[in-house]
């Protein structure tokens, strides 16, 4: 069996985003971690290697230094290693990310695709289906539990109030949330295996396949952000101290000011 | 020469840290108050590995080298003293002289199971009448048909009782020298827990590293196999010394990081404490305090990881060993009361980290050789 997790090397929010004076992040001046949606997708598909044997590939897209992210995915027990990257690539929404990681999926063989649910920069929870629309695979999103059953998975798909159990045929493509599993901590030795040991292979655009330049990198991006910024603090409101009835007309009044309703 | 750490290393670093914030610091203060083992914590080392860092993998070790190590034990003695020590003893004082001195027999028999947590490493030489005098230890080994037979005590033993396997040091033989004058002989062994004769005294109660298990070993007509022995007969001696070098530098890394640590929280309370109306941290006293502190903090951080390169390239590291041992101790000591003397009335205080830490740094300066036995290994070399 073989599974390709992908994964995001993303700044970590825990203390607080940081922006440039033009409104994009400032990646420099924070941190740069596994983002925590694809961390638990490895750490199923560590626990999947466990049980079954099964080779584990990561795969990112990014600049060249999201080869820490990979190193780390091998520190934590990940077999190989792929990063794709290329000045053409850069600048990509969900679109092109998608798009691009498809073409690299096409290269390779596997049985299951793990992707986080959503990167804690973007939020937008795209990636994963998308990729799995791209290459015609079945997709389970918000996964909290998965078990192999023979050529099938069975997946907890996660709502708010309830869950679904689905069993789709592999392959295919399923979203995990962080709240699947406890990731593991990588080992000394895993560190220095993933580092004098094993390499991590670097695909630019000509190694991508079936993928069309218009779908690529910025100009292949049909969202365009118009402005980034923190949460903006909200003003402190008005209080008022009126009886059950006039409270009610009160915000009713409100409402249809603001045409809410 | 480059000052800075490669990726591994600052990889390893991370990985550290990250297990010293969520495993071993919500606990530290408990393990300090209740001075209980904190067994789950070394379970939870063994299981990624921290219990064999520096061990080739064919011994069921991590296969990475002494700087490694020491960044563990830096790590670990940032928020507990502790889990610290533990983590040296084992690795320093136990598996790294069967490593080197050991038969392949003994390496495949001991070290693997130490190298992977499963068993727990001790080391004991220190007796109530032999401490910087190694020379005064009285624990004897007669050779009895294939046995040797142990009777004697051990006293100070860190991870004591919880220990599995111990190296002791014990007297074999008494020569006499051209002048008449007698001379011991000492020999090195392999004993382990649950030998009929080796028990234990009392726990000792200690003014710092209170969760670590310090125990009295009590050898009574103990019989361990003749295969026992660690190195070659009547070289004990030098094969304590030799491991109490590299046993230093473990030490050496504890007081670095008790050190560091108690800075890292000094500086985020003097932000936080206010006194005639501005933060402390804005007054230039505790502005001088921070940056000596620092600089020191930096320089013991040198000498530190130069013992830990030295180990992995030379042959003989004492020097090298000796004056990290000593400046780490001591700034380790110094950092820690100055950093209670800028926590004012709440660094005295038992919920404040800085009190333990200050606690447990004294420690550092004392065993596996005091301050002064370090300057007289320094000075010796100096004047040879």
């Amino acid at each position: 069996m073989k599974i390709v997790v992908c994964i995001k090397q993303v700044p970590d929010t825990k203390g607080g985003v940081k922006f440039n004076p033009d409104g994009t992040l400032d990646r420099a001046a924070m941190l740069a971690i596994m983002n925590p949606d694809d961390k638990a997708g490895l750490e199923a598909a560590l626990r999947i290697k466990e049980e079954t044997g099964a080779e584990v590939t990561v795969l990112t897209m990014g600049l060249p230094k999201a080869d820490d992210v990979l190193r780390e995915a091998m520190a934590m027990g990940a077999d190989k290693a792929i990063l794709v990257t290329d000045r053409v690539l850069g600048g990509a929404d969900t679109w092109a990310t998608s798009s691009t990681i498809a073409g690299a999926l096409r290269n390779i063989d596997y049985d299951l695709v793990i992707t986080g649910r959503q990167a804690i920069d973007g939020d937008t929870a795209q990636v994963g289906p998308q990729i799995a629309e791209h290459l015609g695979l079945p997709v389970i999103s918000y996964a909290a539990d998965i078990k192999i059953d023979g050529e099938n998975v069975i997946v907890k798909r996660q709502y708010e109030d309830r869950y679904h159990m689905l069993k789709t045929k592999m392959p295919c493509l399923i979203t995990a949330l962080s709240e699947l599993n406890t990731p593991r901590y990588m080992t000394p030795g895993g560190i220095f295996d993933a580092y004098d040991e094993k390499e991590v292979t670097v695909w630019g655009r000509a190694d991508l396949k079936d993928l069309d330049d218009a779908n690529i990198g910025l100009k292949g991006s049909p969202t365009k952000i118009a402005k980034a910024s923190d949460k903006v603090r909200k003003g402190a409101g008005e209080k008022v101290n009126l009886d059950a009835t006039e409270s009610v007309n009160y915000i009713m009044s409100k409402l249809t000011e603001k045409h809410v309703i | 020469m480059d000052f800075s750490l490669d990726k591994k290393h600052e990889m390893a670093r991370s990985l550290f840290k990250e297990f010293a914030e969520t495993e071993v610091k919500p606990l530290a203060q408990e393990t300090d108050e209740t001075e209980a083992f904190p067994a789950e914590t070394v379970a939870k080392m063994a299981k990624y590995g921290f219990m064999g860092i520096p061990v080739p993998k064919e011994y069921g070790g991590q296969g990475c080298d002494p700087l490694t190590y020491v960044m563990c034990v830096e790590e670990l003695s940032k928020v507990c003293g502790t889990t610290g020590v533990i983590v040296s003893a084992h690795t320093s004082l136990c598996i790294d002289p069967i490593l080197t001195y050991g038969t392949e027999e003994q390496k495949q028999k001991y070290v693997i199971p130490l190298a992977k947590g499963e068993k727990l490493g001790a080391f004991g030489l220190t007796e109530p009448g032999a401490g910087t005098d190694a020379q005064g230890c009285q624990t004897k080994a007669v050779l009895d048909g294939d046995e040797w037979v142990l009777n004697g005590s051990k006293c100070f033993i860190t991870n004591g009782k919880v220990g599995d396997i111990y190296i002791i040091i014990a007297i074999t033989s008494i020569t006499e020298d051209k002048r008449g004058r007698k001379k011991k002989n000492f020999s090195a062994f392999i004993v382990e827990k649950g030998t009929p004769g080796f028990s234990f005294g009392t726990k000792e109660k200690k003014m710092g590293i209170r969760g670590s298990s310090t125990y009295e070993l009590i050898f009574e007509d103990c019989r361990i196999p003749k295969d026992a022995l660690l190195g070659p007969e009547g070289k004990g001696f030098p094969i304590a010394m030799h491991t109490l070098d590299g046993g230093r530098i473990g030490i050496a890394a504890q007081a670095l990081g008790i050190a560091e640590g108690a800075l890292e929280r000094t500086i985020e309370y003097t932000k936080e404490r206010k006194q005639f109306g501005r933060a402390i941290a804005a007054q230039q006293n505790t502005q001088f305090k921070l940056a000596d502190m620092a600089a020191r903090i930096d320089a013991a951080k040198f000498l530190v990881y130069r013992a830990a390169m030295a180990k992995a390239t030379q042959k003989v590291y004492s020097v090298e060993a000796a004056k990290a041992k000593l400046f780490a101790a001591e700034t380790a000591m110094a950092v820690t009361t100055e950093c209670v003397q800028l926590f004012g009335g709440y660094g005295y205080i038992r919920e404040y980290d800085v009190e333990r830490m200050m606690r447990d740094a004294k420690i550092t300066e004392i065993y596996e050789g005091t301050s002064e036995v370090q300057r007289m290994v320094i000075s010796g070399a100096l004047l040879r």
